[in-house]
């Protein structure tokens, strides 16, 4: 009883404690971010300036931010803005600055280079931006000189295109019993793999749309032990190109945590697929693919809009195999750049170590979305 | 209101079941009766009785004369199915029961083929079934020959001969080897019902696809894509270009526009470039050295 006491006493003294120096000496980014004063004195070291910027690009606070630079010279507030937030709708435009964090690498009297690491929140999850800024010292005072990223603008134009789309009439309520109803596209898993890994099993796998007309799919997986009762049932969630049009193979990544493939007796897959109204277009052309081995093991390239329309979000799924040509992992990436036609924008698909060393051959696909639909 | 007559059906149908076993019928009933026509009913005794007929969907009543006959005109039952006569009386109650069976003429049939789109040349690939009605929607169950007709590719129509077997006609079709939308038709007498069936074209058979440079792009282009039928594969159908050259690679899925699929890649010289489309490899070029 005076043990539990004693817990419950130590327990309520950490918390207060907690409390309290939370509140005096709370973590900058956050309160900057949550819309509080910076702690540090402006200009005073090259730090203080680069999180103060960092701080005013999270409030959005763009002008302010603009004003810090020290080469404002180089480019205008509106090309800064285009910078962060993209020219044309894309990830970047409804993402919020959720972290960042600095890096000195090097540092003078008179000069400093830090890297600024930018996590930015959207809908689909996180994405980092890294900028290494070199910070100068103006009289008494530092100013973080902004490394530019200048969008390609595409001109005006017009451009022509083959417009391929598919639109369904389905069967309707005042149709008889009778009446036949559009066939739902055919589709076949061709290739699918069970892997450990130290959070859990992952089934990985490659579906097919052999049917003449477009599908929009999913695939769904139950994990069975060795008396055939269901341990979980997953499914493929984004980690999937939704989208296949006829005779195209996505890969799909379903996880399972905490579950160990020694109690996994058999694996029930399910690929859905529906019949929906889809473009042909746009094509994106992946460029200059390259596999880089571990350490920081990387599948990266170059995507290509090779179509007319600009394309707002391009999700990477790349799919690897090993010298086999077994299946070993599927990976992803969002584009956080609107792709404008025939400009290259680059890709970089992280891969685990563990299965970088098994990688001897790699496949991509790319799904776009644009404002306005497929 | 229509709970409420279930009830009173449940009622009626049990009480007559009651009834029927209970007593010997006094009532003339015919055995069958066509639906839709016109019949009699004979009763003995004298006095003011009511008539119940009770059947699938309808109840009818009447009040009856005794020792006459009761005339049900044409179009009165109508539903195919077991009915019960009860005949209520001041001091008695009689009953007996009846079928009304479907007339023999077909009216209507229902047609049902599946599946509305699949690939050419595919064994037992189609499949149509068909129920015989008559004008009053019942289920015409004495065999009935039903044909179906399906167009071949060279123009001519096949027709299979089906008798139906308790009010259901099936049967199983090879499709044909040439793309495109067919009638399914199923006849029987002078009515008819058509179904479209999309016959598309199987996997591409001998995909290939020449290389030409334009500048620092490489041009490549497939040759109009066919199946081993010799149909054109449609348009929108992906074809994968991969061109690999000194452990990098450009991959392209392209849609098949105008029957062929046509992209820019990087020109290298000493690429490696194949052309793909679901599991079918078509050929490689090595473009230069």
């Amino acid at each position: 009883m005076n043990k539990g006491r004693l817990l419950a006493a130590t327990l309520t003294i950490a918390t207060v404690a907690l409390v309290v120096m939370g509140t005096l000496w709370p973590n900058q980014s956050a309160v900057a971010l949550a819309g509080g004063n910076s702690f540090l004195r402006p200009s005073s070291t090259p730090e203080a300036v680069v999180t103060n910027l960092a701080q005013d690009i999270g409030r959005q606070d763009w002008r302010k931010a603009y004003s810090s630079l020290g080469n404002k010279a180089e480019f205008s507030e509106a090309d800064f803005l285009r910078d962060l937030t993209g020219s044309y709708p894309s990830l970047r435009t409804y993402a919020t600055l959720d972290s960042f964090e600095l890096r000195p690498l090097h540092a003078s009297s008179s000069d400093a280079q830090i890297q600024l690491k930018m996590h930015w929140s959207t809908v689909i999850g996180t994405f980092l931006d890294i900028r290494n800024l070199h910070v100068v010292k103006n009289g008494d005072r530092w100013e973080p000189e902004w490394p530019i990223v200048k969008e390609t603008r595409v001109p005006p134009q017009v451009i022509p295109v083959n417009y391929l789309r598919w639109d369904v009439i389905y069967r309707g309520a005042g149709d008889d019993w009778d009446a036949q109803d559009v066939e739902v596209p055919h589709v076949r898993i061709v290739d699918m793999h069970p892997v450990e890994r130290s959070d859990g099993v992952v089934i990985l796998g490659e579906l097919l749309n052999e049917d003449a007309v477009p599908a929009y799919v999913s695939v769904k997986a139950t994990l069975q032990d060795k008396n055939g009762k269901a341990i979980a049932t997953e499914g493929s969630f984004d980690k999937i190109s939704h989208l296949l049009l006829p005779k195209q193979v996505t890969p799909f990544f379903i996880p399972f945590r905490d579950v160990a493939l020694a109690d996994v007796g058999s694996v029930h897959m399910e690929p859905l697929a529906t019949l929906v109204a889809a473009s042909a277009d746009p094509v994106i052309e992946i460029e200059d693919q390259k596999f880089n081995p571990a350490p920081g093991a990387t599948l990266a390239g170059e995507l290509v809009n090779q179509s007319g329309q600009v394309v707002s979000i391009a999700h990477v799924l790349g799919t690897f195999y090993d010298k086999n040509g077994q299946l070993v992992w599927v990976a992803d990436q969002y584009i956080d750049r609107a792709l404008l036609p025939q400009i290259p924008v680059p890709f970089s698909i992280n891969v685990p170590e563990d299965i970088a060393r098994k990688v001897g051959n790699e496949r991509t696909i790319t799904t776009a979305y644009s404002s306005g639909g497929f | 209101m229509e709970l409420k007559l279930k009830v009173l059906l449940i009622g009626l149908m049990t009480a007559a079941t009651q009834v029927a076993t209970a007593q010997n019928s006094n009532i003339g009933l015919p055995n069958t009766v066509e639906a839709g026509k016109a019949f009699s009913i004979q009763s003995s005794g004298n006095g003011k009785a009511v008539l119940y007929i009770v059947g699938p969907d309808q109840v009818l009543r009447r009040d009856v004369e005794l020792g006459g006959t009761t005339s049900i005109p044409a179009g009165t039952l109508y539903n195919a199915g077991h009915y019960v006569a009860i005949l209520v009386g001041a001091s008695s109650t009689d009953s007996g029961a009846f079928d009304v069976v479907p007339t023999n003429q077909p009216a209507a049939l229902r047609f049902l083929a599946k599946p509305s789109r699949l690939p050419v040349g595919l064994h037992n690939g189609i499949s149509g079934v068909v129920y015989v009605f008559d004008s009053y929607q019942n289920l015409i169950t004495v065999p009935t020959p039903v044909f179906f007709e399906l167009p071949n590719a060279s123009g001519s129509v096949q027709t299979h001969s089906v008798t139906s077997r308790d009010g259901a006609a099936w049967l199983t079709l090879d499709s044909t080897q040439k793309e495109g939308a067919t009638n399914f038709v199923a006849r029987v007498g002078g009515i008819s019902s058509a179904r479209v069936i999309e016959q598309v074209p199987g996997e591409p058979c001998g995909l290939r696809m020449s290389a030409r440079q334009t500048g620092q792009k490489l041009e490549l282009q497939t040759d109009p894509v066919r199946d081993c039928s010799g149909n054109a594969v449609p348009d929108g159908t992906i074809v994968t270009f991969t061109e690999t050259y000194n452990g990098s690679q450009s991959t392209a899925d392209v849609p098949l526009k105008r029957g062929i699929a046509h992209i820019e890649m990087p020109a290298y010289d000493g690429a490696r470039i194949s052309v793909a489309s679901g599991v079918v490899m078509g050929n490689e070029i090595r473009w230069g050295r």
